[in-house]
């Protein structure tokens, strides 16, 4: 399975000389867009970034990142459901414009398909006893 | 007449009554038939998990020392306020209140993230809930300000009474103008996007007891995750409303008023809820047995999802106006199968009613039963019926004058 995610890479100064976004392409075959980047020798660097690739590359290259002493943030927002909140009404079905949310015919339990989720957060505000969260 | 109540508390006591859901009972006489189905079942339970608006509680502080006289004052809890206009110490909560500072539809649609609702779910939760009073001192009461934490357990009383709870039936909603609508039915998508329902159909009390032959004043219930009462029948209690060849309303029609100790509720079954650009409710568990006196009164409690008809409306126009028109009717199993259709367009469909919820509620009521913690009570009033020709009055306004 292929991700896609945002990510903020923070630079310590003695980092900023590092060619790591190379090694994130060389040694873990991951592809990535430079949205913004401000990197000077010798300085606190910022570095954001969409970096994609497979599921399985992805994990080793943020391990990687992890290893050399750069802070990551996650930029990509997720919309996750608190379990212990939601009711099973099921009003969130036709407000999602993915048809993330589908009924389990059985049960008729709301069942949340995450893979689905595009982050627009319709549900978060729609949803009544409020069980739906968005993280930023 | 098969059983009384009373005999049925007796199978109760010697763990031999026999109990099914409203659900359970639709297949059992099915496959038995009616007769021998009403021989075998004692009891048939219901249950319904819904936001209701004409919720709320009473409640006793205790009184300060030096005392003070909230009557009359001001009090707000956790800044929502509460209704003080009752004797000194006693307060009212109700599930729609909203702190003085939310920003209401002024940022429209507004979120009403917290209100009455939210307070009472914490309260049951065994939260501390921080008071604050102003009031204008007498010589009895002397003291003008209060500020401190409060908990339901050190509270004399506390009394979840909903005035208006259970409709048996419910519009089902829809937006035929070309805007969003935000309305206490939900969101509501343009050109007929979406229809927003709310009832447990097939499980819900009163569509299975549809003439209130069993369900009176009196009657105990599951209310909250706790043991209440039907204290009355509800505000806008219409009996005469629209019915069935089954009996079973075709609109919104009998309503009840319930009441129960909150202290024994449990915060599961009492969810403080929010409508984006509507406000702040709370969502409520109630489950109501029904004895099964009779083969005529196992009939109605086998209703099933198709047999029960709802009118579609439209929220963004007739109902704000008060218009009588619907667009059609649809049956509960059409409904649930998440499509309908309005003039001719596919329609997708969400609830706001949950019926997993409902179902767990008439589940444990019917354990409760079985295990011999839950005995029935014969009602001591019936509820107005079809005969009282009661239905719900719109306000005629009238000049003030001079």
């Amino acid at each position: 399975m292929n991700v896609s995610r945002r990510i903020v890479l923070h630079f310590p100064p003695n980092m900023t000389g590092q060619p790591v976004v190379c090694r994130l392409v060389k040694d873990f075959g991951l592809t990535f867009n430079i949205i913004r980047a401000s990197v000077s020798p010798g300085q606190d660097g910022l570095l954001v970034l969409e970096l994609s690739g497979e599921r399985k590359n992805y994990d080793k290259g943020i391990k990687y990142l992890n290893e050399t002493g750069i802070e990551i943030q996650s930029l990509s927002q997720d919309v996750v459901r608190d379990e212990a909140k939601c009711t099973h009404c099921g009003a969130c079905i036709t407000i999602c414009p993915t048809g993330a949310f589908v009924l389990e015919p059985k049960t008729r339990k709301v069942l949340f398909d995450h893979s689905k989720c595009v982050v627009c957060g319709l549900c978060v505000k729609a949803c009544p006893p409020r069980a739906m969260i968005l993280y930023v | 007449m098969l059983r009384t109540i009373a005999e049925i508390n007796e199978r109760i006591r010697k763990g031999k009554v026999v109990v099914v859901t409203a659900e359970e009972v639709i297949d059992l006489a099915k496959e038995k038939g009616i007769s021998k189905a009403a021989e075998k079942v004692d009891v048939v339970t219901t249950g319904t998990f819904s936001p209701m608006c004409s919720s709320g509680v009473f409640l006793n502080t205790g009184h300060t020392k030096p005392r003070i006289k909230l009557g009359g004052g001001k009090v707000y809890l956790n800044d929502v306020p509460v209704y003080t206009g009752i004797a000194a110490v006693d307060l009212f909560l109700g599930a729609t209140a909203l702190p003085e500072d939310d920003p209401r539809n002024k940022f429209y649609p507004g979120e009403f993230n917290y209100g009455g609702g939210y307070v009472i779910q914490e309260l049951v939760a065994g939260k501390d809930i921080r008071l604050v009073a102003t009031a204008y001192g007498t010589d009895c009461y002397p003291r003008k300000k209060l500020e401190t934490l409060i908990n339901i357990k050190d509270m004399n009383e506390a009394i979840l009474f909903d005035v208006r709870n259970a409709y048996q039936n419910y519009n089902v909603a829809v937006n035929l103008s070309d805007k969003v609508r935000y309305t206490y039915m939900g969101v509501l998508k343009p050109n007929l996007g979406n229809a927003n329902y709310c009832s447990a159909g097939q499980l819900s009390p009163l569509l299975n007891d549809p003439y209130y032959k069993t369900i009176g004043v009196g009657t105990r219930i599951f209310l909250g995750g706790g043991i209440g009462y039907v204290a009355w029948h509800g505000t806008q209690h219409s009996p005469a409303a629209l019915r069935g060849d089954n009996g079973v309303p075709r609109r919104g029609a009998g309503t009840l008023a319930v009441i129960g100790d909150l202290k024994q509720m449990k915060s599961e079954w009492l969810v403080g809820t929010s409508m984006l650009g509507y406000g702040c409710t709370l969502t409520v568990g109630i489950g109501v047995p029904i004895p099964i006196l009779s083969e005529e009164i196992l009939r109605y409690t086998m209703v099933g999802d198709a047999e029960i008809l709802a009118p579609i409306v439209d929220y963004s126009d007739a109902y704000p106006q008060r218009e009588p028109d619907i667009l059609g009717e649809v049956n509960y199993a059409a409904l649930k199968s998440g499509h309908i259709k309005v003039r001719k367009k596919d329609v997708p469909t969400s609830s706001l009613s949950s019926y997993p919820k409902a179902v767990e509620i008439a589940s444990v009521l019917k354990q409760w039963i079985e295990a011999g913690d839950f005995l029935l009570t014969e009602p001591v009033a019936p509820l107005p019926g079809m005969e009282s020709g009661m239905s719900t009055k719109p306000l005629k306004e009238r000049p003030v004058g001079e």
